[in-house]
């Protein structure tokens, strides 16, 4: 058990960001409430810097440090810059929003830092016992991020069943963590996929395993969000301030794709044979009920929390076909994923005002007569969302389907297009509202197109969305390098 | 001598139990605090037991930080209640109804 200085520059962006949250929680103390701009500025400059420092130590070959806790590999620094960039969007888009609504505090910025750290030691995870810390530190700081809104009846519901439920599935991870260390005999990730080689004859062991097995796909799932594990999804999307919704709904979901990577496929892919049936029915129902109910919805909101468990049944698709190709198209979908869902909740923000929250799918009524620009980024992000081409989605859902049929799941290739054209409807029905319906007569001012941040940003997150469903060459490759 | 499978044993009961209390109680949203710790104690126990057979103290070092983020996770679960009541004025399992899924 020695200790190496050369192994800190590894972990070089944890602690830039560690010290960085630490230097924006002292100094939000000391500035009174009309700077808190500097804050605001600190915490972007905070997550480019990191971002900076990532792609400052990327290449080489992939290392394995502090006695096997801590992996870097190409894949994790690629998740990394991923969650920074989509985490600095979520900045940019909710400075008004939480001006308008007293949620301008320092606390939603040092919550939100701290979470990204949680995210990226779950990316870089390399032993049970780190995965536990980072996905205790990203849900923690997400709990309290949602209860934010303190005279919200709604929120603070939303945090406790948020919570109850969080820690529930934390509960049955470390239950199964806790029967693979005993068949195992070890909590590293590299060690337990060696000792599942060596023991695949033995009977009594193989049962334990799968019985450990699952319990963390259980607990796997309920943090992704996946039927049936998926009852906190919309009340917790729905009862949230939009834009505490917007950060857990965008790069969190990178996160969670990392931990599937690290747990099943790094560490248990030798038992790829028990964990592909699992997520077949995992995937299967998250399609399927995430599309039907989301019709039902007529708040965006919870629409769009059923249609991210739809999404999340696709992400597993790409996951549960086992092969290298497979885990390329995951990592492409969670990506583009969550900016897809972080442009649909970034128009929610971009739409409310003071006193007004745009939840419900007819506060859009006639949105292109008023501000026909918009109108066009969220009809360019609902495609995605529905995978309509030329957009990024089209593609994504296209990689992932490829591999399920090249593994000869054709049935279940089938039945994911089926449920994606049904999940067409909603958000076509979204679109023909914008375009078809007319504005009620008393209804309020829509954002005109300026030079605020989250015009700029709503503007630039749905035009990459259409660019890289243009050009998606780009990313499949750097996907590609980081899995292969 | 005690097996290796009476503290699983035990460990399984404990996980049931609070299985339990956490999908049929519909009274108190505290009790639901206490199986959610019960839950990570049945954990620990299954930890114990394990690293002590092993041979191997990965396990109880792992029950050492299971330990601390489980009194963070009690802060934050008791201070999400505290808010709750005073928006609610209740903590009654069923009155949580405004959200539905």
């Amino acid at each position: 058990m020695n200790f190496e200085i050369a192994e800190l520059v590894a972990v070089a962006p944890e602690i830039t960001l560690l010290s960085l949250a630490c230097v924006v929680l002292l100094v939000d103390l000391f500035i009174c409430d009309s700077c808190r701009i500097v804050t605001w500025l600190l915490t972007l400059g905070s997550l480019l810097v990191t971002a900076a420092v990532v792609a400052m130590g990327m290449g080489g070959e992939s290392q394995i440090l502090f006695s096997g806790s801590i992996v870097r590999d190409a894949m994790g620094d690629v998740l990394k810059i991923a969650i920074l960039l989509i985490t600095t969007m979520v900045f940019l888009y909710s400075k008004e929003y939480q001006q308008e609504r007293g949620l301008y505090r320092g606390e939603y910025f040092v919550l939100g830092l701290f979470g990204v750290l949680g995210m990226m030691i779950l990316v870089s995870t390399h032993s049970f016992l780190t995965l536990y810390l980072g996905l205790e530190l990203m849900s923690l700081s997400m709990y309290a991020m949602v209860a934010l809104q303190r005279d919200s009846a709604r929120a603070s519901e939303a945090a406790m069943k948020y919570f109850v439920l969080g820690a529930l599935a934390s509960g049955m991870l470390l239950y199964g963590i806790s029967m693979i260390y005993g068949a195992t005999g070890t909590l590293n990730v590299g060690e337990v996929a060696n000792a599942i080689q060596l023991q695949s004859g033995d009977q009594d062991l193989n049962l334990v395993l799968v019985f450990g097995l699952v319990f963390m796909v259980s607990g796997i799932a309920f943090k992704l969000g996946a039927v049936p594990f998926h009852m906190w999804v919309p009340d917790v999307y729905h009862g949230a301030p939009t834009s505490v919704t917007l950060y857990i709904g965008s790069a969190p979901k990178i996160a969670a794709f990392a931990m599937v990577m690290r747990l099943l496929v790094d560490g248990l892919g030798g038992l790829v044979v028990d964990w592909q049936p699992m997520l077949i029915i995992l995937a299967l129902l998250s399609m399927a009920f995430g599309n039907v109910i989301a019709i039902a919805q007529t708040n965006l909101k919870r629409m769009l929390a059923y249609s991210g468990i739809s999404h999340i049944g696709f992400l597993l698709l790409g996951v549960l076909s086992g092969t290298e190709a497979g885990f390329e198209s995951a990592m492409f979908y969670a990506i583009t994923y969550a900016l897809t869902s972080a442009g649909g909740f970034g128009m929610i923000l971009l739409m409310s005002h003071r006193g007004f929250e745009a939840e419900e799918i007819s506060d859009y009524k006639g949105l292109a007569k008023k501000s026909p620009w918009f109108a066009l980024m969220m009809l360019i992000l609902m495609f995605s969302m529905a995978g309509v081409p030329p957009t990024v989605g089209f593609y994504a859902k296209l990689a992932v389907l490829q591999q399920v049929i090249s593994v000869d799941l054709v049935w279940l290739a089938v039945a994911a297009v089926f449920f994606s054209i049904i999940g067409a409807y909603y958000y076509l029905r979204v679109i023909k509202t914008i375009y078809f319906d007319m504005p009620d007569e008393d209804a309020v001012a829509s954002p005109q197109f300026g030079l605020d941040p989250a015009g700029l940003t709503l503007s630039a997150n749905a035009l990459v969305v259409l660019v890289l469903g243009l050009f998606p060459g780009q990313l499949m490759m750097i996907c590609q390098s980081a899995i292969g | 001598m005690i097996e290796l499978s009476d503290f699983l044993i035990l460990g399984a009961m404990l996980f049931t139990l609070s299985m339990a209390g956490i999908f049929i109680n519909r009274k108190n949203v505290l009790i639901l605090l206490m199986a959610i710790e019960l839950m990570l104690l049945s954990v620990n126990m299954n930890f114990v037991a394990f690293s002590h057979y092993l041979g191997d103290t990965a396990g109880q070092v792992f029950v050492f930080f299971i330990l601390t983020v489980a009194a963070a996770e009690a802060a934050i679960g008791l201070a999400i209640l505290v808010l709750l009541f005073r928006n609610r004025r209740t903590i009654n399992v069923d009155d949580l109804d405004e959200l539905r899924g």
